[in-house]
């Protein structure tokens, strides 16, 4: 048991959950704040006969990783804001060839080099819409070390089963904030290993022909069926096709399968947001400040309650408006100018009730920040 | 096996123009690749965008078209996750050493066991004839209207300085030539880079008046000249063709394996 007890950073936290989801090859680039998931996984990968590559920019990384997807491995990169920037065309090329693959983005301020070293949730809107053209994605985050660690996990599983990018949206406080973490047990959380093709040697294998069940069995390269890849709109055997049908198909089907599965793929933490009049509605660091918040408030006998997101996109936009029913106040706490705030204003009845508490200064924000800022929202005063 | 065993004849005829040498490096590709009797399910062919990228689709491998500039960088992860498959990357020029440049340069540096062909016709053709890093000072092209005021690159010196192991240079001209070095770089262990000279009539032949398609691939027999050849002496401004480096240095994946080595033994 013992060993199973670590103390240690978030961005530890994230390794520790992607190898025992299966992670076997990383391709990354130095960047704050989030080099020590490189760091890591260049000592711990090798271990276990897993691959680890520091790639000359944030670009080729990405490009390596699905490379080596494609081959059977289960993949990874890390960085932060600029290097999410840059992986941005690949991370489309990921989505339309429907690769598996981890993205963490351990969030600074930006825009552009911004302030490296300190907290920000800023790239919200980015991983929804950071590459062009029509298209869908899945984003998690997480505010302690435990579920840094699950959402890892889930962000594999998820990444497998659905055959999509996942991005891990986490945060600098979270990413290098030391606490306890408890390694759960083989076999405690299950992991999803990727669906292979069972087609045989010698039978036509149509790689991007759907199960009914929405699933595209992979066959890896190197294997005994030859297709090919191309982030092209293409049909079902992978082949580029400007056949308006094909093409009105493929990006149904892109869109369709993370859309329509929003209630799968949202993840959330609860506390007492049954009866809240007052309900704050946060994520990453920010969410530890306001469920300081609550907790006080509710000590006092006051109705708050906290909607803690975990799945930002695609946007759960029926939880957020069956949470916010019954609240008079609803209070976005977040680390930027209102990214997921603007999400909720869309979700919920009677938007006006909604308000923003944020900072974007590049410090945390406190207990006591959400505090004033509530009092004015109540129209009482700093 | 025939030629047509190793391509996908369903997408026949090709997209390049008439008189365009791409074609020829197509054939001079699977040439290289019957001779040396692979086994199709252990290549993996990575192109990126443009003319010459297209060549990975007509061929029955495990075929990849990928990002503009990017598929070494693809590549270099196919390769390190499967050391094992013989992963070839045909390019052009601007894909290569513009935009690619920097995948190029590091690919070579890291020597990792990957074919490197770039495709040379000078230009942008995909796009309609902008000027590309190799067309040279003084020519001409839509984006160059009244002349080209950027210097090219040598492919071949930059990929030795870059420290690639194999590198060497030919021409759509020189078929058996261009398929024998094709076929020696596949087996070089390590970063090998083939710059194949393959004219492009329809744009950068007709703006810098080059003639037809047949004029241009005589234009490269009179332009080049194999290495070290007196030829060169009397016109220094020729050309060299040949294998101008083939040398033995640490392979990046077999590198790797003494390092998955070491961890488990934790040294």
């Amino acid at each position: 048991m013992k060993d199973k007890v670590k103390f240690v950073q978030g961005n530890e936290a994230c390794v520790e959950g992607a190898l025992y989801a299966g992670l076997d090859f990383f391709a990354g680039y130095p960047i704050t704040p989030s080099t020590e998931i490189a760091e890591l996984l260049a000592f711990r990968l090798p271990i276990g006969g897993g691959k680890f590559i520091q790639m000359e920019d944030e670009i080729a990384s990405m490009c390596a990783i699905i490379g080596a997807s494609l081959t059977g491995r289960k993949v990874m990169t890390a960085t932060s804001g600029p290097g999410f920037s840059l992986m941005q065309e690949a991370l489309g090329y990921a989505i339309m060839a429907e690769i598996p693959c981890v993205i963490v983005n351990v969030q600074r301020g930006g825009p552009s080099t911004g302030i490296p070293t300190h907290v920000s949730q800023g790239d919200v809107n980015q991983t929804r819409w950071g590459t062009h053209g029509d298209h869908s994605i899945v984003a998690l985050t997480a505010s302690n070390n435990q579920d840094v660690f699950a959402m890892t996990v889930e962000a594999f599983n998820i990444s497998e089963t659905y055959r999509t990018p996942v991005v891990l949206l986490f945060d600098e406080v979270v990413g290098h904030m030391r606490e306890r973490l408890v390694l759960p047990e083989e076999g405690d959380i299950p992991i999803v290993e990727r669906l292979k093709t069972s087609v045989k040697q010698g039978v036509d294998y149509h790689p991007y022909l759907p199960r009914e069940d929405g699933r595209l069995p992979m066959s890896d390269f190197g294997g005994v069926h030859r297709y090919n890849v191309t982030g092209l709109y293409h049909d079902m055997w992978g082949f580029p096709s400007d056949d308006p049908g094909v093409v009105h198909g493929l990006i149904r089907h892109l869109m369709d399968k993370i859309d329509n599965r929003t209630n799968q793929l949202v993840r959330f933490k609860d506390f007492y947001t049954e009866d809240a009049e007052f309900l704050l509605i946060s994520y990453g660091s920010a969410a530890r400040s306001a469920r300081h918040i609550v907790e006080r408030h509710r000590r006092r006998g006051e109705k708050y309650g906290l909607l803690e997101m975990q799945t930002l996109w695609p946007f759960p936009y029926d939880l957020v408006r069956q949470k916010a029913a019954g609240a008079r106040y609803i209070v976005v706490v977040e680390m930027n100018s209102g990214q997921v705030c603007q999400s909720v204003r869309l979700a919920v009845d009677r938007p006006e009730r909604v308000s923003l508490a944020n900072r974007i200064d590049g410090v945390l924000i406190s207990p006591t920040d959400i505090q004033r800022m509530l009092h004015v929202i109540e129209g009482k005063g700093v | 096996m025939a030629i047509k065993d190793y391509v996908r004849e369903r997408f026949f005829p090709h997209i390049w123009c008439a008189g365009c040498g791409h074609g020829i490096v197509l054939n001079g590709l699977i040439r290289a690749i019957e001779k040396l009797r692979l086994n199709k399910n252990d290549i993996v062919m990575v192109s990126g965008i443009g003319c010459s990228s297209r060549i990975t689709g007509y061929l029955d491998f495990h075929t990849m078209h990928t990002l503009h500039g990017r598929a070494l960088a693809f590549a270099t992860g196919i390769k390190l996750s499967r050391p094992e498959l013989k992963v070839i990357v045909p390019m052009g020029d601007g894909d290569a050493l513009a935009i690619g440049g920097n995948h190029f340069i590091h690919a070579a540096r890291r020597n990792i066991d990957i074919t490197a062909i770039v495709m040379n016709n000078q230009i942008y053709g995909m796009t309609g004839g902008q000027y590309s890093p190799l067309s040279g000072y003084g020519t001409i092209a839509s984006t160059a209207p009244y002349s080209n005021i950027d210097q090219s690159f040598d492919v071949v010196e930059l990929a030795t300085a870059a420290g690639a192991t194999f590198v060497a240079r030919s021409t759509t001209y020189h078929v058996q030539e261009m398929a024998e070095m094709i076929q020696e770089a596949i087996v070089h262990k390590g970063f090998s880079v083939v710059e194949i000279m393959s004219p492009c009539p329809t744009y950068f032949g007709r703006r810098n008046r080059q003639g037809d398609a047949v004029d241009m691939l005589n234009y490269m027999s009179k332009i080049t000249t194999p290495a070290d050849s007196i030829a060169r002496e009397d016109n220094p401004n020729l050309i060299e063709r040949g294998i101008f480096i083939r040398k033995e240095l640490p392979e990046y994946c077999s590198a790797y394996d003494t390092i998955i080595q070491r961890a488990k033994e934790g040294k």
